[in-house]
């Protein structure tokens, strides 16, 4: 059971982050599916930043270390899409698309170079970011998690920043005929996405295991997060929930077979990784007629449409 | 006015002529992007070690070449999915998934069924065909954007397809030993797609010497593959049923106006897509370029996305298709050749995204095309043309 609530919560803080950063994204009216690549980025250079510490440092310094460089990787490469969507109007689903891979193969010879072999694995430690209570494994990320679940909502809806941000999202037209910078604030929508994307690609990949490989990417918790910023109608709580409910069916994927009733249901691991998807689906159906999207995603914003 | 300055100008408003021009400029503009992350990696060999390997081992060798052709042939059919639903202004970023379901129905029919090669290729085309009509018909009739229910859509059918040819090891359709579905060539030459000589012209580790040993993986496919982007180039561009289509997507209110069935042709549309991803898997696992893994059960198919790359790369003109895929699939086996002493393969990976991060914006270089060849005066004010 203790296993089941240790997989749960690591996979709730990765889904919740990215799917927050999405969010702001989105929210300002960039579609961002570049976000499992970001997760890539960002968990690489978290690793290797944690790498190249210094045998001696701290483990704060390391946990410190490690998820600064992982935003600022995921920040810099997120500009990527921002520079092809918002300065040179490109489509943004085809920006993020070419993103996600060039995150994969960029992350592969990245890896490989470090390494100086063949291989994209890259082993690691995971003790100072993990703490024991009692019988329960938490790593630092849920800390960070919950801190950037409240201070989302506190930016998104109680602060100017937040309202000009959703403004830009909804009618951008509108917006700037009251003096907003829409290109400012979409950039920095992306911008903020990008941090969250790669503090969550680096959770995802850090806490549960102590090595590597680079060759899988993240393996889809990038999409997957795309579910959850929509199953939690882009709203920051809803995400939450959302995200719970996902990592519930994706951690009983991991260890369906050592719980004695799960085993007995006979479902396979696929069975499980399949269920979310399926269950976004048919949300999604139900609810599309009332759908909370930003009316302005995923369009250029130009300046003299009507 | 002189005969000079009007051709300059009929090229200038040939949208033919700046796709083309467009697309060169990104492939130019990603190689050096390529070579700078060479310099980067090892400095001293980028060059001759580097991007001359890239460039130039297509053609080193017979078998090379043929390997360059078997891959091509599954890339130009995902390419011409992807590019078909473009045309019809919907992005299929579902091919991945069609794929995957396509290459399920092949492998049953071959495996399982030991149907002929044309059975199987037409059962992965029918399945491939139905993943592409979800995504359509929940656009259509629910209003949910093509693109999120096309994701969902291709992790779904990815961790069926694991599941029913693992079947917890027990599935007919999976052999112990290799880990992977298994090998055609043996358990069931007759469902291969006939070879009819590839096989041996390719077969050759250099020009001019005869075959050492065939190289199976080629085989009629590429010819199927262009004759299907030939099918795809009339269907959109000579046919009421195209230009239907292609009118429901550069205006859906406008086509519904002049009396289209805007809902059928989405899923028409998205079906037609599906039905030549599935095509595609079809042609490279028939093809026996490799088999199933359904234990990797966390990758979707490569060969999907890239489909993407080549449609983009052809400003989604069927023909352009053939040409793009085989370049993609040319610098991706030159990648496989670079010495892993100094570089890793996926180099090659790196410059064709790099390349379709350039394409993203390539309306931008064909905006800037125009305005150099029309000169100063007609260069301003030209605004957004073309379609994307």
């Amino acid at each position: 059971m203790f296993l089941l609530l240790k997989y749960t919560l690591l996979y709730t803080v990765v889904l919740m982050l990215v799917a927050l950063g999405g969010m702001f994204s989105e929210r300002s009216g960039i579609i961002n599916i570049a976000l499992e690549g970001i997760m890539v980025i960002g968990g690489l250079i978290g690793v290797i930043a944690m790498k190249l510490m210094p045998a001696g440092a701290s483990p704060a310094a390391i946990v410190i270390a490690a998820v600064s460089a992982a935003a600022l990787a995921g920040m810099i490469y997120a500009a990527l899409l921002a520079f092809a969507s918002i300065n040179l109007n490109a489509d943004q689903t085809i920006g993020g698309t070419a993103l996600n891979m060039l995150a994969t193969a960029l992350a592969m010879v990245i890896a490989k170079g470090f390494n100086g072999s063949a291989s994209a694995k890259l082993d690691y430690s995971n003790r100072p970011f993990v703490y024991d209570f009692g019988p329960l494994t938490v790593n630092v990320f849920l800390f960070i998690g919950i801190a950037i679940l409240l201070l989302s909502y506190f930016v998104l809806y109680k602060t100017r920043l937040g309202l000009r941000l959703r403004a830009c999202g909804e009618h951008p037209q509108a917006a700037d005929s009251v003096g907003i910078n829409v290109y400012k604030m979409r950039y920095i929508g992306v911008l903020i996405s990008g941090v969250l994307g790669g503090i969550g690609g680096l959770a995802y990949i850090i806490p549960s295991v102590s090595s590597w490989n680079f060759e899988v990417g993240v393996s889809g918790a990038g999409f997957l997060a795309l579910a959850v910023m929509i199953f939690g109608q882009w709203k920051p709580f809803r995400i939450f929930f959302a995200a719970v409910f996902f990592a519930l069916f994706k951690s009983m994927a991991n260890i369906a077979s050592s719980i004695p009733f799960l085993e007995s249901l006979g479902w396979t691991q696929n069975m499980y990784n399949m269920i979310p998807f399926i269950a976004s689906m048919v949300i999604l159906a139900f609810t599309s007629k009332k759908s909370r999207a930003p009316k302005a995603e995923g369009v250029p914003y130009d300046k003299g449409a009507r | 006015m002189d005969k000079n300055k009007s051709f300059i100008s009929r090229l200038a408003s040939s949208e033919g002529f700046l796709s083309v021009a467009a697309s060169l400029i990104c492939i130019v503009i990603g190689l050096l992007l390529g070579v700078v992350v060479l310099a980067i990696i090892e400095p001293a060999h980028a060059i001759n070690d580097g991007l001359l390997v890239i460039i130039q081992s297509g053609l080193k060798s017979p078998r090379n070449m043929g390997t360059v052709l078997a891959n091509a042939a599954p890339l130009i059919m995902t390419g011409l999915s992807v590019g078909f639903a473009f045309k019809t202004g919907l992005f299929n970023i579902g091919a991945a998934g069609q794929y995957t379901v396509g290459a399920f129905g092949a492998l049953y029919c071959a495996i399982v069924l030991q149907l002929p090669w044309y059975i199987c290729l037409l059962a992965a085309m029918l399945l491939g065909a139905v993943w592409g009509a979800i995504p359509g018909f929940f656009k259509a009739y629910l209003n949910i954007n093509e693109v999120i229910t096309a994701i969902m859509f291709n992790w779904i059918g990815l961790y069926m397809v694991n599941d029913i040819m693992y079947g917890k090891g027990a599935s007919p359709m999976y052999d112990l030993q290799t880990t992977k579905t298994f090998s055609l060539r043996k358990a069931a030459p007759g469902s291969m797609i006939p070879s009819m000589g590839m096989s041996d012209l390719f077969g050759g580790t250099k020009w001019g010497t005869a075959s050492v040993r065939p190289l199976e993986s080629v085989t009629i496919a590429i010819f199927i593959a262009i004759i299907f982007a030939i099918i795809v180039y009339v269907v959109l561009n000579k046919t009421t049923f195209g230009y239907e289509l292609k009118a429901c997507g550069f205006n859906k209110n406008a086509a519904q106006y002049a009396g289209i069935n805007d809902k059928r042709n989405i899923i028409l549309s998205m079906t037609i897509a599906g039905a030549l991803a599935g095509v595609g898997a079809g042609l490279y696992y028939l093809s026996t370029v490799a088999e199933w893994n359904p234990q990797v059960s966390t990758a979707l198919p490569a060969i999907g996305f890239n489909g993407i790359s080549a449609a983009l790369l052809a400003c989604s003109n069927p023909i352009g298709t053939v040409f793009s895929s085989l370049f993609i699939s040319y610098i991706t086996v030159g990648g496989t050749k670079l010495s892993t002493q100094y570089y890793t393969k996926e180099i090659a990976d790196v410059i064709t995204a790099l390349i379709i991060y350039l394409c993203a914006f390539s309306l931008l270089f064909k905006n800037r095309i125009r305005g150099l060849l029309q000169g100063k005066k007609r260069g301003v004010g030209i605004g957004k043309g073309g379609e994307a």
